[in-house]
């Protein structure tokens, strides 16, 4: 294996700079609302209406997307600390702690500027019931007005007529009468159409682009380099020609690796040997995000598949936003995101993923904060034991709270999971 | 008569009976009969009572198991209700119940829906939704469906339909439950010293296990007794307990609340058995009558959205009036999200109403009591200088 110091610092593909001018521009609409009187809405990834937003020329302000920006700022620690000290308990998720605490700092977005007050929370209740609590906390603080879209649970493994129509008829009489009072502009569902023809679009690169790591090597890592992959679609560009155009260029480039051999990019270069293929659940820890994906590329292991990459959506199993059907399409969208399956499903997905991606294992990230991944997810790494015979490990961290990254520990738990990875397939070849 | 110490007695064994010995008794007698299980905070038992099935009220294991299994499934920052019911299960404690019902309460109960799943493949398992839009023509129309699909579900448990008659025959059982639970809540905001809090407790556990007929009945006779005898007033205060509708504290811990000087004069323990406020219309669309109640006469609980933000905190401070409560203990189970995420929005709205307050947190097999009654004993005790210097 090449020492990864020796490996060039990564040049920077034509995508990423794409992807980099995006969220700087829309960092600027957002807090340049007093100059260019745009509206606000703060809505969630997971059930994220990004089209329909766009529909009434508001802007879309996420506040997990600025906890990760924080996070990875190593900001998050002091916010979610003050947080605390206002009260919030040491139990909850770190998510809400760190935007309260944001709040209480100023609200200060990546570019300096202080964000906007939101005009309107968006409660897509998706997949997560903290997202309930989360916004009746924004709300208090902020005063604004809120509107809730409750996306029922697939308990029994299915979206059912009941469940698409409660959406729908939701969107209809509360969602869009309420966008339209904010905003002033009337709902023009072409317009709506034509946004979703470009989601749709963008969605066929994304699924091209992750299933692109079936190949050996793989030519992405779908988790840690997942993420970069995944923000346009999962944050306030599904549905704009950027997104489009950024994942055009991301599968030209990842085309090109394809056709050269070449494996993942990392934050070092060019990774070396490919030597493991995993499978990963649960989101990444953010604070120590690049220390934490050096653990995995330095000894040459990539990430094929993970659900993270689907918590926002899950296109790969054949879902497009639709704009012959838009309404129930958004409907379909926000009741099959990933937290929003039950567990057998998550479990068959995973079981899929390793099969597909023809893993070596499969790796767990839990995190504290996050009830609606973790809760079950020991049940979860059993029955994928059990059904692909490849071994799995387990390894706890948190989203954006620097307290529980702990790195000694994971780079241990990951040094011996590797070398169980090692002695299977030795017994296997023996 | 029957003493209260005889109830009370009666229903302490059945809170430490973590074989259900009656609900097995009661299933046994004939043949045929079925079990659903539910986990807090709300299911319509009515649907199930309708099918001739027992409603079970799983509640975790309480101080009362050692959990050896249930720990290999959760990881230490998850609360113990899931792991000491998966305990019960995986020791067979749980092996006579048909289905179980997982109410929409967190992400924790929702997901051990799932591991029912795929733990117990035999068992019926549904995840109940509840609406978080109250409007008839499109959370009702919501709801109804649901309850619709949870009474197939039910029938093909039961092997029987379960006709609107049924239900409106249960509708009529349970009204008169609830009722009485009603009663027994006002006698105690009235006199607590006449009904503690433990003992009420106890005799509203009694509900997750008995048949809703002999549990009125039991509510009833309590009521009785309690009226019958004569108990000494103490110069305690008097508070209301937020926060513990999911995971139980032990017993040990109301105990010390009220050795430390405060009357419990209401609560959130068992809210099924006080979910509905009033009484359910015993005539008419059953199921929309059900969903009707859910929609416009139910409680405010952690897990149930306000839409309204201006009446967040409302139900508690009017609880805290009706009651004429002099401050709240914030009592929740230590990882609990909804308790704990819902708890500065409310302590936010007490202190507007100049209402005071406290908060700890316990989980189910807390032991150590001697902090929480110095807590409860100095809120107490501030509580009773505080309203001094008002008067």
């Amino acid at each position: 294996m090449s020492d990864p110091k020796a490996r060039q610092e990564v040049v920077k593909e034509p995508s990423m700079i794409k992807q980099k001018e995006m969220i700087t521009a829309n960092y600027d609409l957002l807090t340049g609302t007093h100059e260019n009187g745009r509206k606000v809405v703060s809505t969630y990834v997971p059930g994220n209406l990004n089209e329909l937003i766009m529909c009434f020329d508001m802007l879309n302000n996420l506040p997990e997307i600025n906890a990760i920006q924080n996070g990875m700022r190593k900001k998050s620690g002091a916010m979610i600390m003050e947080a605390e000290k206002l009260g919030h308990s040491e139990d909850v998720c770190t998510y809400v702690k760190a935007d309260i605490g944001m709040m209480a700092k100023g609200n200060i977005a990546p570019n300096g500027k202080p964000l906007p007050a939101p005009d309107l929370l968006l409660l897509s209740y998706t997949g997560c019931f903290t997202f309930m609590k989360w916004f009746e906390l924004l709300r208090d603080e902020y005063g604004c007005e809120t509107v809730m879209l409750q996306i029922p649970y697939e308990g029994d493994g299915v979206a059912t007529k009941n469940m698409r129509d409660y959406v729908v008829k939701q969107l209809k009489e509360e969602v869009i009468p309420t966008l339209e009072r904010i905003s002033g502009v009337k709902f023009d569902i072409d317009r709506l159409r034509d946004y979703l023809r470009d989601s749709a679009a963008a969605e066929d690169n994304l699924v091209w682009v992750l299933e692109s790591a079936k190949n050996r090597p793989s030519p992405i890592d779908a988790y840690f380099g997942g993420v970069f992959y995944i923000g346009p679609i999962f944050t306030a560009f599904r549905g704009t020609k950027d997104a489009v155009e950024y994942y055009r260029l991301l599968r030209v480039e990842i085309e090109e690796r394809l056709a050269q051999g070449k494996g993942p990019v990392t934050p070092q270069g060019e990774m070396g040997e490919e030597r493991y293929r995993l499978v990963v659940e649960g989101p990444p820890n953010w604070t120590s995000f690049r220390d934490f994906w050096k653990m995995f590329y330095e000894d040459g292991a990539v990430v094929v598949a993970s659900t993270y990459t689907k918590v926002g959506g899950i296109y790969d199993q054949g879902f497009r936003h639709d704009p012959d059907h838009p309404l129930e399409s958004l409907a379909d969208y926000c009741l099959g995101c990933y937290t929003n399956l039950n567990l057998p499903d998550r479990v068959a997905l995973i079981e899929g993923y390793m099969r597909d991606y023809d893993a070596d294992g499969f790796l767990i990230n839990s995190i504290k904060s996050c009830n609606s991944f973790s809760a079950g997810q020991l049940l979860i790494m059993r029955e994928i034991e059990d059904r692909t015979g490849k071994p799995a490990a387990f390894i706890e961290s948190d989203l954006v709270d620097p307290r529980y990254f702990s790195p000694a520990n994971i780079k241990n738990r990951i040094e011996s999971y590797f070398q169980m990875i090692d002695q299977k397939r030795l017994g296997a070849a023996a | 008569m029957t003493t209260s110490a005889d109830i009370v007695a009666r229903c302490q064994a059945l809170l430490e009976d973590l074989d259900f010995t009656e609900v097995r008794r009661w299933k046994a007698a004939e043949p045929g009969r079925k079990v659903i299980g539910y986990l807090p905070v709300y299911v319509p038992r009515e649907i199930i009572h309708a099918g001739g099935m027992l409603a079970l009220g799983v509640l975790g294991g309480g101080d009362g198991i050692e959990v050896i299994h249930g720990d290999a499934y959760y990881q230490s920052y998850i609360c113990r209700i899931p792991r000491s019911t998966i305990e019960l299960a995986i020791t067979k404690r749980l092996d006579f119940v048909d289905g179980m019902l997982f109410p929409s309460i967190c992400d924790v109960i929702r997901n051990l829906s799932g591991m029912w799943k795929l733990m117990f493949p035999g068992v019926y398992v549904r995840y109940f939704d509840v609406p978080q839009n109250f409007k008839d023509d499109i959370g009702g129309t919501y709801y109804v469906n649901e309850l619709g699909e949870l009474r197939a579900g039910l029938e093909g448990v039961a092997a029987r339909t379960i006709t609107d008659d049924d239900i409106r025959a249960s509708v009529a059982v349970y009204n008169h439950n609830r009722r009485l639970v009603r009663r027994l809540y006002d006698y105690r905001a009235t006199q607590p010293w006449k009904a503690p809090a433990w003992e009420v407790y106890l005799v509203i556990r009694a509900a997750m296990v008995l048949p809703v007929e002999d549990h009125s009945a039991l509510v009833a006779d309590y009521l009785a007794a309690c009226e019958a005898e004569d108990r000494p007033m103490r110069d305690n205060c008097r508070i209301v307990l937020n926060g513990s509708f999911c995971e139980q504290p032990p017993l040990n811990l109301i105990k010390s609340i009220e050795l430390a000087g405060c009357y419990i004069v209401d609560d959130d323990y068992m809210l099924v058995t006080r979910w509905l406020l009033d009484d359910v219309p015993e005539d008419g669309e059953p199921l929309a009558n059900l969903a009707a109640a859910y929609l416009h006469h139910s409680m405010e609980s952690a897990p149930k959205y306000v839409p309204d933000g201006a009446e967040k905190g409302r139900f508690l401070i009017d609880t805290v009036r009706r009651t004429a409560a002099e401050g709240v203990i914030f009592a929740a189970p230590s990882f609990c999200d909804p308790a704990l995420l819902d708890r500065p929005m409310l302590a936010k709205a007490l202190a507007r109403e100049n209402i005071p307050y406290i908060s700890f947190k316990y989980a189910e097999n807390t032991g150590q009591m001697q902090p929480i009654r110095e807590q409860a004993g100095t809120f107490a005790d501030s509580i009773k200088l505080w309203s001094e210097d008002v008067a």
